[in-house]
C-alpha cells in the first residue's frame, strides 16, 4: 500500500478540512471497517466475542472519553472507572424502573448522569492542576464507589450488592441479559462506539477541539485570547464523562452482565489511563490501538506458548502481562508521550514520501 | 506635536488620527509590597502607533496586563470608547476586540501553525457544542468563514509554508511571527504588542517593522507596543510613554521624548 500525496490537491478549505485529506488513509479505514462490521462478527468465536472483540470496543470508547479530557484539555483524571459506575447504574436504574424502554436509548441517556457528576467532580479544576487535580479526581473515584456500594437503593436492595442484568429485548431479540447472543451484543456496542467515535472527531477537529488544546497548551494565553477558561475545562468534563459513563452502560449491560462496586474501583481507571497513554494522549485512533494491544496482550501472552506446546499457568501470564504493561507504560512515557498513534504517524510519513525521502 | 484636540490629529507622515480609544485614568498597582505601576496617566487614540518604553522592570508589561484585564490595578480607571470599563476577567476583554502578543511567546506548543491561527477566531465563533459534533450547518460555515479570514491573514504575514507545521517545531523568529498572526486573526480594534522584535536579527526587525506599520496602515488598527530597540520605536511610533520604576516620565512624540532630561537620564542610569 502506497501513501502518496502527489497529485492530490485541496481545491476548497472544506476539502483541506476532510477527515482524510490523503486517499488512501480513507482506503485502509474502509478496510478496518470491513473487518469490523463484518469479517470479524462472522467469523469469531463466542470465546473471541467475549476476550476480545467486545472488551476491545468498550475500553476503547473508556479511553476515548478519558482521552477528551486528559489527552485534549489537559486536565488529569483518576476517576474514570467510577465514571463508568456512573453509567453503568444509572442504566441500571432506568432500565429496571422502566422495562419498557429502548436499551440503546437507555444506554445514551446513561452518560447525562455521569456528565452531570463529572461537571460537579470537575469544579474544582478551575483553582487546581495537574497532580492536585488527580488527586481530586481520586476522591471523587473513593466517594462514588462507597456509594454504589452504600446506597442499596442503588442496586434494588439485592441481598448481594450487585446489580445483575436482566432481560432486555429489542425488536424481539434479546440484547442483554443471559439469553442475548454475542453478535447482537457485538453489533449494539459497535454501533454505539461508531457514533460517539464519529461525535468526537468532529468536536475535536473544530472549534471546541482547539479550546481544549488551548486550555492544554497554555492556559494563561488561552484566557487572553478569549477564552473562558472554566466553561473550556467543565465542557470537556461534561463530554468526557458523557463518553465514559457510556461506556460503564455498555460494560454491564452488553459485556458482564452483572457487576459489583468494586469493579469500579482504581484498578480499572488505570486500565483505562494505560490504554490513553499506550495509544497516545490527544489521539482519536490511538484508543483503539491502546485497547487492543492491552485486551489482546493477556490472550496472546497465554496462547502462544501453548501453541508451542510450553505449558504456562495462569498466575505467570499474570506477571508477564504487568510486566510487559508497566514496560510499555514507561516506554511511551518517556520516549514516545504520543504513543501508539504517533508511531503509526511516522510510519505513515515514510510511506507519503517513499521512493524519495527528500 | 500637531493640533491634540479631542478630535485627534495629524500625523507627520500625513495619517489621521482620531479621538481617544482607551485611557488610563492615575492606574496604581501593586505586588505585595512591589509597586509596579504608581498613578500612571495616558491614552491611546484611534489608529495610532502607540509605544511603551522604559528600562527593564519599569512596569511596562504589567501595563500591558492591565490592559488586557489579567491584573487589575488597586487604584484608577480604565476608560474603553468612551465608558468606563468594569473589572472584567480576560476573555471578556479579549471579546470587545483586544488583542495582544507576549513577550515571552505564548503559542500553543501542540498545535499547528493554522490552528493557532484560528483560535485567534474564536471570540468570532459562536455555534453549539451540537452543531460541532454533527459537523453541520453553522458550525460548518462558521469554520469555513474564518478559514478564510486566517488564510488572508496567514498571506499577509508570508506564513502560508508552514501552515500545516506544528508550532513547536518552528525556530523563534516564526513564532513571534504565528503568534502576530493569531493576534490578527481576531481582526481587533486594539493590538498590544510586548516586545515583539526582542531577539530577532536585523533582517527579521525590519520584516516585523513593516508588518506592524501594514496592519496599521491596512486595517486601520489601533496599536499599542512595548520596544527596546529605540531606532525601531522611533521609526514606528507616533506617540510614546515612558516609564523607569513604575512611574511614567515622559509622554509625546519620539522627538519630543529623545530630548526629554528625565528620559534622557533614566536611560544613563542617573542615580535616583
Ligand atoms: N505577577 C507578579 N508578581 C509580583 N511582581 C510582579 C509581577 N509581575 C510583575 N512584577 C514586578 O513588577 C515590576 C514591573 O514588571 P514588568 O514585567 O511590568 O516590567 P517590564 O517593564 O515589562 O520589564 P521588562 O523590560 O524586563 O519586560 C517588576 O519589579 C516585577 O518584578
Ligand atoms: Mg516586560
Amino acid at each position: 500500500m502506497l501513501f502518496r500525496t502527489a497529485g492530490q490537491f485541496k481545491t476548497s478549505y472544506l476539502k483541506d478540512q476532510t477527515l482524510f485529506p490523503v486517499r488512501q488513509d480513507a482506503i485502509l479505514l474502509g478496510i478496518i471497517l470491513a473487518f469490523a462490521w463484518v469479517i470479524f462478527p462472522l467469523t469469531a468465536s463466542e470465546f473471541t466475542f467475549q476476550t476480545l472483540l467486545i472488551p476491545v470496543l468498550v475500553y476503547s470508547l473508556a479511553a476515548l472519553g478519558l482521552n477528551i479530557l486528559t489527552g485534549y484539555a489537559g486536565q488529569l483524571s483518576l476517576g474514570t472507572g467510577a465514571f463508568m459506575g456512573v453509567g453503568a447504574y444509572a442504566c441500571y436504574k432506568m432500565i429496571t424502573i422502566f422495562p419498557e424502554m429502548n436499551l440503546l436509548v437507555a444506554v445514551l441517556m446513561s452518560g447525562l448522569f455521569s456528565a452531570f457528576i463529572g461537571v460537579l467532580f470537575g469544579l474544582p479544576s478551575l483553582r487546581i492542576k495537574g497532580f492536585y487535580l488527580a488527586i481530586a479526581t481520586l476522591a471523587a473515584q473513593f466517594f462514588l464507589v462507597w456509594l454504589f456500594e452504600k446506597w442499596a437503593w442503588l442496586y434494588n436492595y439485592n441481598a448481594s450488592g450487585a446489580i445483575q442484568v436482566p432481560h432486555v429485548e429489542m425488536l424481539g431479540t434479546p440484547v442483554a441479559g443471559p439469553q442475548a447472543a454475542s453478535m447482537t451484543q457485538y453489533y449494539f456496542v459497535l454501533v454505539v462506539v461508531t457514533l460517539m467515535t464519529i461525535l468526537a472527531i468532529n468536536l475535536t477537529r473544530g472549534t471546541q477541539g482547539r479550546i481544549w488544546k488551548a486550555t492544554r497548551d497554555m492556559d494563561i494565553a488561552a484566557e487572553l485570547i478569549g477564552i473562558n477558561l472554566l466553561k473550556s475545562k467543565l465542557t470537556a468534563f461534561a463530554v468526557s464523562s458523557y463518553i465514559v459513563g457510556v461506556s460503564g452502560a455498555l460494560f454491564v449491560f452488553l459485556w458482564r452482565g452483572a457487576a459489583e462496586p468494586n469493579l469500579f474501583d482504581i484498578p480499572i481507571s488505570f486500565r483505562i489511563l494505560f490504554i490513553a497513554i499506550i495509544g497516545g494522549l490527544g489521539s482519536i485512533m490511538g484508543n483503539y490501538m491502546g485497547a487492543i494491544l492491552i485486551v489482546a496482550l493477556p490472550v496472546v501472552l497465554k496462547t502462544l506458548p501453548e501453541t508451542f506446546g510450553i505449558p504456562i499457568s495462569s498466575a505467570t501470564v499474570e506477571h508477564l502481562n504487568v510486566m510487559v504493561v508497566g514496560a510499555l507504560i514507561v516506554f511511551f512515557l518517556i520516549i514516545e508521550p504520543h504513543g501508539l498513534a504517533r508511531l503509526w504517524t511516522l510510519i505513515r510519513e515514510k510511506f507519503i514520501i517513499w521512493p524519495f525521502p527528500h | 506635536m500637531n493640533d491634540m484636540s479631542q478630535d485627534g490629529y495629524v500625523t507627520e507622515d500625513g495619517r489621521q488620527i482620531g479621538g481617544v480609544m482607551m485611557e488610563m485614568k492615575n492606574i496604581t498597582l501593586k505586588f505585595g509590597g512591589v509597586v509596579a505601576i504608581e498613578d500612571i496617566s495616558f491614552d491611546i487614540r484611534e489608529g495610532e502607533i502607540r509605544a511603551i518604553i522604559g528600562p527593564n522592570g519599569a512596569g511596562k508589561s504589567s501595563m500591558l496586563n492591565v490592559i488586557s484585564g489579567f491584573y487589575h490595578p488597586q487604584e484608577g480607571e480604565v476608560w474603553f470608547h468612551g465608558t468606563e470599563r468594569p473589572a472584567m476577567k480576560p476573555y471578556e476583554v479579549a471579546r470587545q476586540g483586544v488583542a495582544r502578543t507576549f513577550q515571552n511567546i505564548a503559542l500553543f506548543e501542540g498545535m499547528t501553525v493554522l490552528d493557532n491561527v484560528m483560535t485567534g477566531r474564536l471570540t468570532h465563533m459562536k455555534s453549539g457544542l451540537l452543531s460541532q459534533a454533527i459537523w453541520w450547518g453553522k458550525a460548518l460555515q462558521e469554520e469555513v468563514k474564518n478559514r478564510e479570514v486566517v488564510e488572508k491573514v496567514i498571506d499577509f504575514l508570508e506564513i502560508q509554508s508552514i501552515r500545516k507545521t506544528p508550532v513547536g517545531r518552528l525556530p523563534y523568529g516564526l513564532k513571534k511571527r504565528v503568534e502576530l498572526a493569531r493576534a490578527l486573526a481576531a481582526e481587533p480594534k486594539l493590538l498590544l504588542l510586548d516586545e515583539p522584535m526582542a531577539g530577532m536579527n536585523v533582517e527579521e526587525k525590519e520584516d516585523m517593522s513593516r508588518f506592524i506599520l501594514d496592519v496599521n496602515d491596512e486595517f486601520g488598527t489601533t496599536i499599542a507596543l512595548i520596544e527596546h530597540d529605540m531606532g525601531v520605536v522611533m521609526d514606528l511610533s507616533d506617540r510614546v510613554v515612558v516609564m523607569d520604576y513604575g512611574k511614567k516620565i515622559g509622554d509625546g512624540t519620539p522627538d519630543e521624548v529623545r530630548n526629554n532630561q528625565d528620559v534622557i537620564d533614566a536611560y544613563l542610569g542617573v542615580a535616583h
